[in-house]
């Protein structure tokens, strides 16, 4: 919402500098967003006269004149190419070292074909005032006798605009009298009294009858329809002073009958609509649209109506949408002599509607579908009317008022102890009583309790919060005291749940294992969505901002596999990337999941990544995956060692390289892997590659029952360790061989690890391997003899053997 | 028979013995004049030898000279020995020398790097759970109702437009689910099933349909619900002073309330910090729009509001780490580039506590 300052001073009365009423504006809830002075741009061109013009020797469309640019100084030798450069005309001269927006360059001292030209006489278009360029600004002779004075000071240009942010609450302030009452509530000066508006009231009945047609169910969409008739109007530009207004504001000026209706929007908030009668045929209704319709707006723009739109039309046809746009057939145009003035009340959610199906932002849409005073509509109807024929003559009729305006009474009662209550301020009576007043409302005491009476140009304002926020607003939040918040405790409790509490120790693990943290989006490509088990259309956006973010993500790993690739194209092939957030198995609450998932590619290993003089880092492989989910399970306080390893991970995993971590059949915890080449392909990303994806939620819940650990039970005794070399079937895994040793003895063996794995020389051609093991035995009662020991070592063998096949070697 | 004394022959063979010692270079020298020396066959044992063919009387005068021989020489041996031990520990470390200015690696812990964007959540995390704040929260597929209608923002709004949604694909019943556009559906959440007094800080992803040079479709948000009996707009400035003071770990903080309208709050108001708080002093930076939760949304929620009252605000986790850590551009925050990461990313060990410090 733009305004001058001198528009504001039409209904404020105010001693307030620009910046003090800039301040207040933002800080009672009418956010400044830009100032800008005309001074600034235009503050050097001065008013000038030609003294003499003469043809260039050099150029026959170009002019030498002299110019003088003050009283009493001798003339200035200007080079002019304007055809309407002549002796004695009165125009807008700039002088040397001037910007001149319309053209973007400084001037300079030079010759133009061999005449040094000592500044310039300039157009409209080079002040950036219209696109007139047909010849330099020619103004009345009158206007001589200001030689050397500024030109927007004598053109009344030089008038700051602000323009104000205006939340969608407060239509009344889509008009400068709005804006100059809230500063006026808020003591930056005083609200002028309503213009007086002479008689416009006709003699004679409008002529052209109007309707609104509507069912009791669409009542609503345009309750009121008021019009009047003028007649004999004589059209033309309006004047300089409406002109600039509007110009200022950002509004083209088009004839005195259409800027009228637009000064009037733009001074009360207030759209209005002039029609050329005499383009009219038969009745003018409003009315809702019915399929296949169409007119041609203002904007030269073909409509498609629909039955849920609100149309203003004749026996015709559709004229333009309510509250939206009119139509181009029947506006006013220069030879206009009888017109129809509209003003109406259209509903705000119908119209929004409308401007959305349509696409159009007008100056109407904005503010009908913010809600216009509908008590406006008479008398907006009658200062449209008085502007009109103030600016082009012609008779009024009688109004002509169809419908009645949606005016409802609303009355609040309120506690001005609400106040304090709500926001800690404590004011006087007086000054709630005041600010409430200035704003428009009409309070009656009744005991404790007031009735507030809410004026109908704020729709917003329904009960006694909205009341403490307009109080607080015009007041000032700046004096509400800061307050403590009352401790709920002493010392701060522990807020964050176990889940809460897990994903934290998850990330901080992953970074400690020298992955480094990434986000990436919660959408991805769609096919890459469905590589990952995804893609289903319940989780496809409707309006994505690209193909390539369509669908939500089913894991964290093609967000990650993506951006090992963009490293990758940056020259960084050895990528560690973890990423802790949300997936989505479908649509509901509970199919959004808490995973923790990295990638290490090339060389990313733990130890450090690429070639070092103490040894390159190795490339990556399926166990350094595992390695990673497991030291994350172990730091979430779950032992992984007795979780179940798995070979059944996804398809996205290398089949033979990859594995699932499981509680049970049910409960996957994790996968980890080597990436199937195909899905490395995909996402172009060069092997090595390898993953995992934690499944935070599926970790069962803590059990711990007291914060005091379990008494550590450290034997006397020397523990003893024996190795056992097995030659084994190939495909026999080694975790099998482990739990089959630890089970020989429960009460002795405490530890079992693997030493060494060869499947190299005669092994390989028959199919099979040697795995070698440390069994750790660790006595509690006394010492082992040799004896004990060799029977141990037999039950070690013969388990072995019974579970996998494998024979100790010899 | 003319024999030497022999007195005067143990002191030639001590001098003799005396000289070979002090002329062992090295420990493998030293060790065989201990053995020509001292071992079996060696001069000192030579002499012993003589006692057994000797007259009690002389075997008694000798044996004494002998043995007082054999304990200098041993001496004399031992000193030595210890001298060129020294000398062989020199020489050993003069050749040992590593090329200390070799790079090492620095490990992983070294390597990791933590997210801006979850460092500061945990700083705000510390900060809130100071007062009294627990964590909510709730998922990004919302819907409409809890997202907008709940919110006291009814359809075709202007809001709404404001807000950009994305929305899914409508169902067979005509109802379409929307990705969250703020936190605030997590507030609500939380209502419909915990009595007052509430205090719960919402963080999450939200979602905007929109990309340009400063809005990214998807961003972090950390929104502040206090609802009870009493809590008013004064107290709201006091948390929000508290806040940004840790946050921005400084003593003091300029803040400017601009009166603002939001349709879940009232009154509001938008939320200017003076910007010397991150070292550009003389300019304001708007950082969050707050208010008094409004009385439409706590009925809506199922709460009396003649009864409750609070407050509710909410503020960009990406901008508050914009702001403090002086990151320029919020696309990036996303892109997952490894150069930005290890730069403006942070070490695990650097976990914020407030005794500890936030950021050290």
């Amino acid at each position: 919402m733009k305004f001058t300052l001198s528009w504001l001073k039409d209904h404020l009365d105010t001693k307030a500098s620009l910046d003090e009423i800039a301040a207040k504006l933002s800080a009672i809830g009418l956010e400044v967003e830009s100032i800008e002075d005309p001074a600034a741009k235009l503050g050097a061109f001065t008013i000038a006269r030609v003294l003499e013009a003469k043809s260039h020797l050099n150029a026959d469309r170009l002019k030498v004149v002299q110019v003088e640019t003050a009283k009493g100084k001798s003339p200035v030798e200007v080079v002019c190419g304007a055809p309407n450069a002549k002796a004695g005309m009165v125009g807008v001269f700039a002088p040397l070292g001037t910007f001149v927006p319309g053209t973007g360059i400084t001037l300079e001292k030079r010759p133009v074909c061999g005449v040094v030209s000592n500044g310039m006489l300039v157009s409209e278009r080079e002040l950036e005032l219209s696109d007139e360029h047909e010849g330099i600004i020619e103004l009345a002779p009158e206007m001589g006798d200001h030689v050397g004075e500024r030109y927007i000071d004598i053109m009344g240009l030089a008038d700051p605009v602000i323009d104000v942010g205006l939340t969608p609450n407060r239509p009344d302030c889509t008009g400068v009298r709005g804006i100059a009452r809230d500063l006026a509530a808020a003591g930056m000066g005083k609200l002028k009294p309503e213009r007086k508006i002479g008689k416009v009231e006709g003699t004679y009945d409008c002529p052209i009858p109007i309707k609104i047609e509507f069912t009791k169910e669409t009542a609503d969409a345009c309750p009121v329809f008021a019009g009047r008739y003028v007649r004999g109007v004589k059209n033309g530009p309006s004047p300089a002073w409406m002109q600039n207004r509007l110009r200022a504001v950002g509004l083209r000026p088009i004839n005195a009958l259409v800027d009228v209706t637009n000064y009037i929007s733009q001074d009360r908030g207030r759209p209005l609509h002039v029609y050329d009668a005499d383009k009219l045929k038969g009745t003018v209704h409003a009315r809702l649209g019915k399929m296949g319709e169409t007119f041609l707006g203002l904007d030269g723009k073909d409509y498609e109506v629909d039955d849920t739109m609100c149309l203003i039309a004749d026996d015709n046809g559709p004229l333009g949408f309510g509250g939206v746009i009119g139509g181009e057939d029947t506006g006013s145009t220069d030879e206009t002599t009888n017109v129809l003035i509209e003003c109406a009340y259209f509903d705000p959610l119908r119209t929004a509607a409308t401007g959305r199906k349509t696409g159009l932002v007008t100056d109407a849409r904005y503010r009908f579908e913010r809600g216009v005073d509908p008590a406006s509509v008479e008398p907006g109807l009658d200062l449209a009317t008085d502007m009109i024929v103030t600016l082009t003559g012609g008779q009024p009729s009688k109004a002509k008022v169809a419908g009645r305006a949606p005016v409802k009474k609303r009355v609040i009662g309120f506690d001005f102890d609400r106040v304090a209550k709500l926001t800690g301020l404590k004011l006087k009576d007086t000054e709630i009583k005041g600010i409430l007043e200035r704003l428009g409302c009409t309070l009656e005491a009744k005991g404790k309790t007031v009735k507030v009476t809410v004026p109908t140009w704020r729709p917003d304002v329904h009960g006694s919060a909205d009341l403490v926020e307009e109080v607080v607003r015009i007041a000032g939040l700046d004096r509400v005291p800061s307050t403590p918040l009352p401790r709920t405790f002493g010392i701060a409790r522990t807020v964050l749940t176990e889940r809460q509490r897990r994903a934290r120790r998850a990330r901080r693990m992953l970074g400690a294992r020298g992955l480094v943290e990434a986000i990436t989006w919660s959408f991805v490509r769609r096919s890459d969505a469905q590589l990952f088990g995804g893609g289903a259309d319940a989780l496809e956006l409707d309006n994505p901002i690209s193909t390539e973010m369509s669908s939500m993500r089913p894991s964290l790993l093609p967000g990650l596999l993506t951006a090992v690739q963009r490293n990758r194209n940056r020259g960084f092939a050895d990528a560690a990337l973890f990423e802790l957030g949300q997936a989505y198995r479908g649509d509901s609450p509970e199919d959004q999941y808490l995973a923790a998932s990295g990638v290490r590619s090339g060389t990313a290993r733990l130890m450090g990544s690429g070639r070092h003089w103490d040894g390159a880092a190795c490339e990556v492989d399926v166990f350094d995956a595992k390695a990673d989910v497991f030291s994350v399970i172990a730091a979430l306080g779950l032992d992984p060692n007795k979780a179940q390893i798995t070979r059944d991970a996804p398809a996205w995993f290398h089949p033979g390289r990859s594995g699932a971590l499981r509680l049970g059949p049910k409960v996957v915890l994790a996968h980890f892997g080597e990436f199937h080449p195909e899905t490395l392909k995909t996402f172009d990303v060069a092997p090595p590659a390898v993953g995992f994806e934690i499944f935070l939620d599926a970790l069962p819940p803590e059990k711990r029952k007291s914060r005091a650990k379990a008494p550590l039970e450290a034997a006397d005794l020397l523990p003893v360790r024996r190795d056992f070399a097995f030659v084994l079937d190939r495909s026999v895994a080694a975790g099998d061989v482990m739990r089959a040793a630890a089970g020989a003895d429960r009460a002795l063996i405490q530890d079992v690890s693997v030493f060494d794995v060869f499947s190299g020389g005669n092994l390989a051609e028959e199919g099979k391997k040697s795995l070698a093991i440390e069994v750790t035995l660790q006595p509690t009662v006394e010492t082992l003899t040799d004896k004990d020991i060799d029977a141990v070592a037999q039950k070690v063998i013969a388990a072995v053997k019974k579970a996998t096949g494998g024979e100790i070697r010899g | 028979m003319g024999t030497k004394a022999p007195s005067s022959d143990l002191k030639k063979l001590e001098a003799e013995l005396l000289q070979d010692i002090a002329g062992a270079g090295d420990l493998a020298g030293i060790e065989q004049v201990r053995v020509a020396t001292l071992g079996k066959k060696g001069r000192v044992s030579e002499q012993m030898a003589k006692l057994g063919g000797m007259a009690p009387e002389e075997r008694k005068a000798f044996g004494q000279e002998v043995n007082e021989l054999k304990g200098r020489v041993s001496e004399a041996l031992e000193a030595r020995k210890i001298v060129l031990e020294g000398e062989a520990l020199t020489a050993r470390l003069a050749s040992e020398r590593a090329d200390v200015t070799l790079p090492v690696r620095l490990g992983p812990v070294g390597d990791g790097r933590i997210h801006p964007v979850s460092q500061v959540f945990d700083e705000c995390v510390e900060i809130f759970a100071d007062m009294g704040f627990a964590v909510a929260e709730g998922p990004d597929i919302e819907t409409d109702d809890l997202n907008f209608t709940k919110l006291n923002i009814p359809d075709e709004h202007p809001t709404r437009q404001e807000h950009d949604t994305f929305y899914f694909r409508p169902k067979a019943d005509g109802s379409r689910l929307l990705l969250r556009t703020h936190t605030s559906p997590v507030q609500i959440r939380t209502m419909e099933v915990q009595q007052p007094p509430i205090r719960i800080i919402a963080p999450g992803r939200v979602y905007r349909c929109d990309s340009d040079q400063t809005h990214t479709p998807m961003f972090h948000q950390i929104e502040a619900l206090v609802i009870d009996e009493s809590t008013h707009f004064g107290h709201l400035k006091w948390v929000l002073e508290e806040f940004c003071k840790a946050l921005f770990e400084v003593d003091d903080v300029k803040m400017r309330f601009r009166a603002s309208h939001f349709p879940f709050t009232e009154p509001s108001a938008e939320v200017d910090i003076g910007a010397e708080a991150i070292g550009k002093p003389g300019q304001w930076l708007e950082i969050l729009g707050c208010g008094m939760v409004h009385p439409n949304v706590l009925a809506n929620c199922g709460l009396d509001p003649e009864r409750y009252q609070g407050f509710a605000f909410g503020v960009g986790l990406d901008r508050m780490a914009m702001l403090k850590y002086g990151i320029p551009d919020l696309r990036a925050f996303f892109s997952a580039d490894l150069r930005w990461l290890r730069h403006y990313g942070f070490s695990v060990l650097n976990v914020p506590t407030l005794a500890g410090g936030l950021s050290s």
